[in-house]
């Protein structure tokens, strides 16, 4: 399993990539691994608010559909629509590949999440 | 024609037909003097121009890749595959049956009226219920209707609060998606290793908000469940309704009855337990019974009888209404009942005993070579582990694929979702001994091959008109109808 | 012994010494002894095929089929020819006796049967995709209406007074039991009313349904409505007959987001109302929100063209709750049929059955009309049906017409409060003969 410092992660198997107020989430390679091939990605709308912990985006692989839920509450700004052609991205390279861009609005929330020996640790228990 | 591989489009050529119709005996009329022209489309139909032998072959070969009931053993666990009568057929076909107008006055539909009328109080008996609507179309669309009746139910009682529905976490993905079809929200309670109701989780979920719980017996595992009547009691006693999703009706009829159970509400699957095709994924059809403390809310119309006529009864204040046009599958009807006349009131039980029989004498003699986590009498079905001294390398899916290599259709596998690798074997009470020692060799051979050749296992099927399928294509780039290219 | 029960007694007897028990009743051990059924089912006998047959037709001869009486009785169900090549190979067994195709190796019969009907489908709509079929045409609206409430996020759907009263029924019923608002579009003339909509359409409105041709036959002209609906950005929901797409504007060429209808026409028998088959297509935007199977083309392992279910992520035994819809089935062998229909129709011959039936239709009411004791009940454009007022109520008639071995009409009175109106249908069967002996017949009632 490979993770990557710098990051925050969640223990639902998103990370956050903090840029000034942005948060860029993606999914983890734990979680990828998990999925198997990714067929589909159902991105959010522009514009949508969510509160940490709301569901954002779907990832479908053949035989299972997975929510993710959002570690930060905000606005989304910007999303990664070239997953929408090619979501096999999220495998090839989860942590090249955020899904979405959010505007925080309390960057406070980042402190609920866990850092990249936190979160090896807490993928080593889940196995 | 070995290896046929057109669609229809690819046999069209301009010019060829394969109707045939009269002249029109009322003369020609340009249409557009009929119908404006704005209502009429610019654009032909593209349907394919072939001939009357065309279609025939092209049917026909596109029939021979197809493994049917009729074809050989087809073990799927929670699917009841028995053998689907050939007087059904005939019975269902007859032009008394099958041309009837669902419009047509009631005086020259009687004979259907009746059928419905006595297949109402057969299944009814069956199951200890007071009353059966007929007109749900499939297990699931029973589902939603049954749930409707637990809303209509606590909705007249004035008790609003009741907007959840109980589902054990082994039960058939179609009970939670039936409950939020319905708009209520799902508790999904823990099953015990055997797959039982874990009643300290039951307990702690029943409260005032529960319209109802809904259960299969014998549970997806194949086990009936024990404990049944102390959670009918629990579940009446927090004020809920108890759901039986007769999936499994096949190892309990004429032995046992989800009426007396404590159940309120039950959907049968005419095309499992009774006997009826599945068409290669429907028509189906997905009676539902009820108490007599439900019968108000039945969908409407019901079929009634007054002195020697039968009616279709619409005045139903309570009903929950139509949930589908007309009265429901009629024709599968025709089928059930037909097969109901065909084994009588021993007739059925003895399948079920049979049926149980073959499950347990298959499970017997498995389990020597498969992992089998609950090593008790099951009923109906069972369920294996994988191989039981397999490793990673050889999943179920490869057990699965090299049945077809052997002339078999597959079990149901990776359902239910608690039991790991699972592989559920159904083999019903139309499978004779022979039939069941041929299918346990197979699997005894498969599990030697996993041993000394993992790879041909890997490799299956592979003598089948086409092998393994890249589902994740198909998925990301969706190809979902031909083109012309 | 049981005909359809091969194990004797002596197989059992073997079965149970390799079980490790004694008895077959020790196989039901795990049922608690109160809940064991101490009696035998209340039921007859079983009894043999010829004993069966004599039954069944005894039952039979309670009945009065289309094919004794003369059919000019539609309103959903349709009494339409019927080519004899498809009882032919739909009752092949290795098509009705297969179970859903989960394993596609040996289930490319119905997988590529399916996905011709979904071509085929969106040939007829003009729409994007379809899916592998629903129960009926009024499950398949309900089903629509869900489908743009989960798209649209509002709550609403409208429904024309023009829609088939039962389907109007049946979306009442599903939308009411998921708390979805449901209004229905007055008719002004017979057609849905624009007017009317545009005073209902608001914010929360998720679809608007309409039917065309409409319960009373009427073609309607949707240009206007799809003007206000998507003014709206509601989608438009459009219920249409099959066969009448071989000459009418396809759901696509008025801008329709999802099309759906019954496709009994296509082939099914009457059936007494079942079982028939729902088609919904719709246009790519929504492909991920549609419920029910799906048949996409993929390859094998050795590069062959295969077909395979796909899209499940959206299906009950994945999504379990959050599934697009609970729909499990698909009407498999009724889509055959109707893919039949279409392959031995083809392009030509479709036509040639709309045509035919246009032809008829406004033959029967030109005949019907011209005395005056019969009159349209609206001056619009038909197909197959027409609505007449005449001088009694339609029970009446029909029960002369009955007397004379007609199947008579549709009384609207009854949903619809048209005193002495009489829906009437005819398709390409009817002859001029049997037109002409209605149009008698209904003149000195």
């Amino acid at each position: 399993m490979v993770t990557v410092g710098g990051l925050y992660y969640s223990k639902d198997h998103e990370w956050v990539k903090v840029d000034g107020k942005k948060a860029l989430i993606g999914i983890t390679d734990y979680a990828q691994n998990a999925l198997g091939e990714i067929v589909y990605v159902e991105l959010p709308d522009m514009g949508t608010e969510y509160k940490a912990g709301d569901v954002f985006c779907v990832i479908e692989s053949v035989k299972a559909a997975a929510d993710s839920f959002t570690p930060v509450s905000g606005k989304v700004v910007e999303v990664n629509e070239e997953l929408e052609d090619s979501p096999q991205l999220l495998n090839e390279g989860p942590y090249d590949n955020w899904i979405v861009a959010i505007e925080m609005d309390d960057s406070s929330e980042l402190e609920n999440l866990m850092d990249e020996q936190a979160y090896k640790m807490f993928c080593e228990k889940e196995e | 024609m070995r290896g046929y591989n057109k669609l229809i489009f690819e046999l069209s050529k301009e010019g060829r037909n394969a109707f045939s119709l009269p002249e029109n005996d009322v003369g020609r009329t340009p249409l557009e003097d009929m119908l404006p022209a704005h209502l009429l489309t610019k654009e032909e139909v593209e349907l394919p121009e072939v001939s009357e032998v065309d279609v025939v072959r092209h049917y026909t070969l596109l029939s021979k890749k197809n493994y049917g009931l009729d074809t050989g053993f087809y073990p799927l666990g929670s699917c009841t595959m028995k053998y689907n009568p050939k007087i059904n057929e005939d019975m269902s076909s007859l032009d008394c049956f099958a041309n009837l107008h669902p419009y047509q006055p009631e005086d020259t539909v009687q004979g259907a009226l009746a059928l419905m009328y006595d297949l109402d109080y057969m299944l009814s008996e069956i199951s200890g219920m007071s009353r059966v609507s007929l007109q749900p179309a499939a297990g699931a669309h029973g589902e939603m209707v049954g749930l409707m009746i637990i809303k209509a139910y606590h909705k007249k009682r004035g008790d609003n609060k009741r907007t959840k529905i109980i589902v054990p976490d082994s039960a058939h993905g179609t009970n939670p998606a039936s409950a939020a079809m319905v708009g209520f929200d799902i508790i999904e309670i823990k099953s015990t290793k055997d797959g039982a109701v874990d009643m300290e989780d039951l307990k702690a979920a029943l409260s005032d908000e529960v319209a109802g719980l809904m259960l299969t017996n014998p549970s997806t595992l194949g086990l009936f469940e024990k404990n049944i009547k102390e959670i009918a009691d629990l579940v009446h006693e927090a004020g809920g309704l108890l759901y039986y999703d007769g999936a499994n009706m096949n190892a309990i009829m004429g032995i046992s009855r989800p009426g007396d159970m404590g159940f309120d509400v039950i959907h049968y699957n005419l095309h499992k337990t009774f006997s009826t095709p599945h068409g290669g994924g429907g028509p189906g059809a997905g009676p539902v019974g009820v108490k007599e403390h439900l019968v108000e809310f039945l969908p409407v119309p019901m079929i009634e009888k007054s002195g020697d006529r039968y009616f279709l009864d619409y005045d139903k204040p309570y009903s929950i209404g139509k949930i589908k046009s007309f009265y429901g599958h009629f024709g599968v009807m025709v089928r059930a009942y037909t097969y109901i006349l065909a084994m009588g009131a021993e007739g059925l039980k003895d399948a079920s005993r049979k049926a149980v029989l073959n499950a347990n004498y298959m499970m017997a003699r498995l389990k020597e070579y498969y992992k089998l986590p609950i090593d008790e009498i099951c009923q109906h079905e069972f369920v294996l582990g994988g191989l039981k001294d397999g490793t990673d390398e050889v999943t179920t899916l490869d057990i699965a694929k090299r049945l077809i290599d052997y002339g078999y259709h597959p079990p149901t596998i990776y359902f239910p979702l608690i039991v790991h690798e699972a592989i559920m074997v159904e083999p019903t009470e139309t499978e004779s001994r022979e039939t069941l020692d041929e299918f346990i060799d197979a699997m005894i051979r498969i599990a030697e091959e996993a041993k000394e050749n993992p790879q041909v296992l890997k490799e299956a099927p592979h003598n089948t008109p086409v092998r393994r399928i890249d589902e994740v294509l198909a998925a990301r780039k969706p190809v979902l109808k031909w083109q012309n290219d | 012994m049981h005909r359809y029960i091969p194990n004797t007694d002596a197989d059992a007897k073997a079965m149970l010494d390799v079980i490790g028990i004694k008895s077959m009743d020790q196989l039901f051990q795990g049922i608690p002894d109160d809940l064991i059924l101490k009696r035998a089912l209340k039921l007859d006998s079983g009894i043999s095929e010829l004993e069966i047959e004599r039954k069944m037709k005894e039952l039979g001869k309670k009945n009065r089929s289309t094919d004794d009486l003369v059919c000019f009785l539609g309103a959903g169900a349709y009494d339409h020819y019927i080519p004899s090549i498809i009882k032919h190979l739909a009752k092949r067994s290795e098509f009705y006796t297969a179970y859903t195709p989960y394993q596609p190796e040996i289930s490319q019969g119905t997988l590529q049967a399916i996905f011709e009907y979904q071509t085929m489908i969106c040939n007829l709509t003009g729409m994007d995709v379809s899916n592998a079929s629903l129960y009926d045409g009024a499950t398949a609206c309900a089903e629509a209406a869900i489908m743009a409430v989960d798209s649209t996020r509002r709550n609403t759907v409208l429904v024309s007074e023009t829609m088939h009263p039962e389907t109007r029924q049946v979306l009442k019923s599903y939308m009411h039991s998921r708390e979805i608002n449901i209004a229905e579009i007055p008719m002004a003339d017979g057609v849905t009313d624009p007017e009317m909509l545009k005073k209902l359409i608001d914010a929360d409105s998720a679809a608007v349904i309409v039917q065309s041709p409409n319960f009373f036959g009427i073609v309607e002209d949707l240009t206007e409505i799809e003007k206000i609906t998507h003014g709206n950005r509601s989608l438009l929901v459009s219920s249409v007959d099959p066969i009448s797409l071989a000459i009418l504007k396809k759901p696509a060429e008025y801008g329709v987001d999802i099309a759906v209808g019954d496709a009994q026409v296509l082939g099914n028998n009457l059936n007494y109302g079942g079982p028939y088959i729902g088609f919904m297509a719709a246009t790519s935007k929504l492909m991920r929100k549609m419920p029910g199977r799906m048949v996409g083309q993929s390859l094998d392992v050795d590069g062959r063209r295969a077909f395979v279910l796909t899209l499940q992520a959206r299906e009950q035994h994945i999504r379990r709750y959050k599934a697009t819809s609970n729909i499990c089935s698909n009407q498999s062998l009724n889509a055959l049929i109707a893919s039949i229909y279409m392959v031995t129709m083809g392009k030509k011959g479709l036509r040639e059955v709309a045509l035919q039936i246009t032809e008829k239709a406004y033959y029967a009411a030109g005949r019907l009309t011209a005395g005056g004791k019969y009159k349209l009940a609206f001056d619009q454009p038909f197909f197959r049906e027409f609505a007449l007022i005449g001088p009694k109520d339609a029970d009446l008639i029909n029960r002369e017409l009955l007397a004379n071995n007609i199947l008579g009409g549709y009384n609207l009175n009854k949903e619809y409060g048209i005193e002495n109106g009489v829906l009437l249908c005819v398709t390409e069967k009817r002859t001029k003969q049997e037109i002409d002996q209605l149009t008698d017949l209904m003149e000195v009632i």
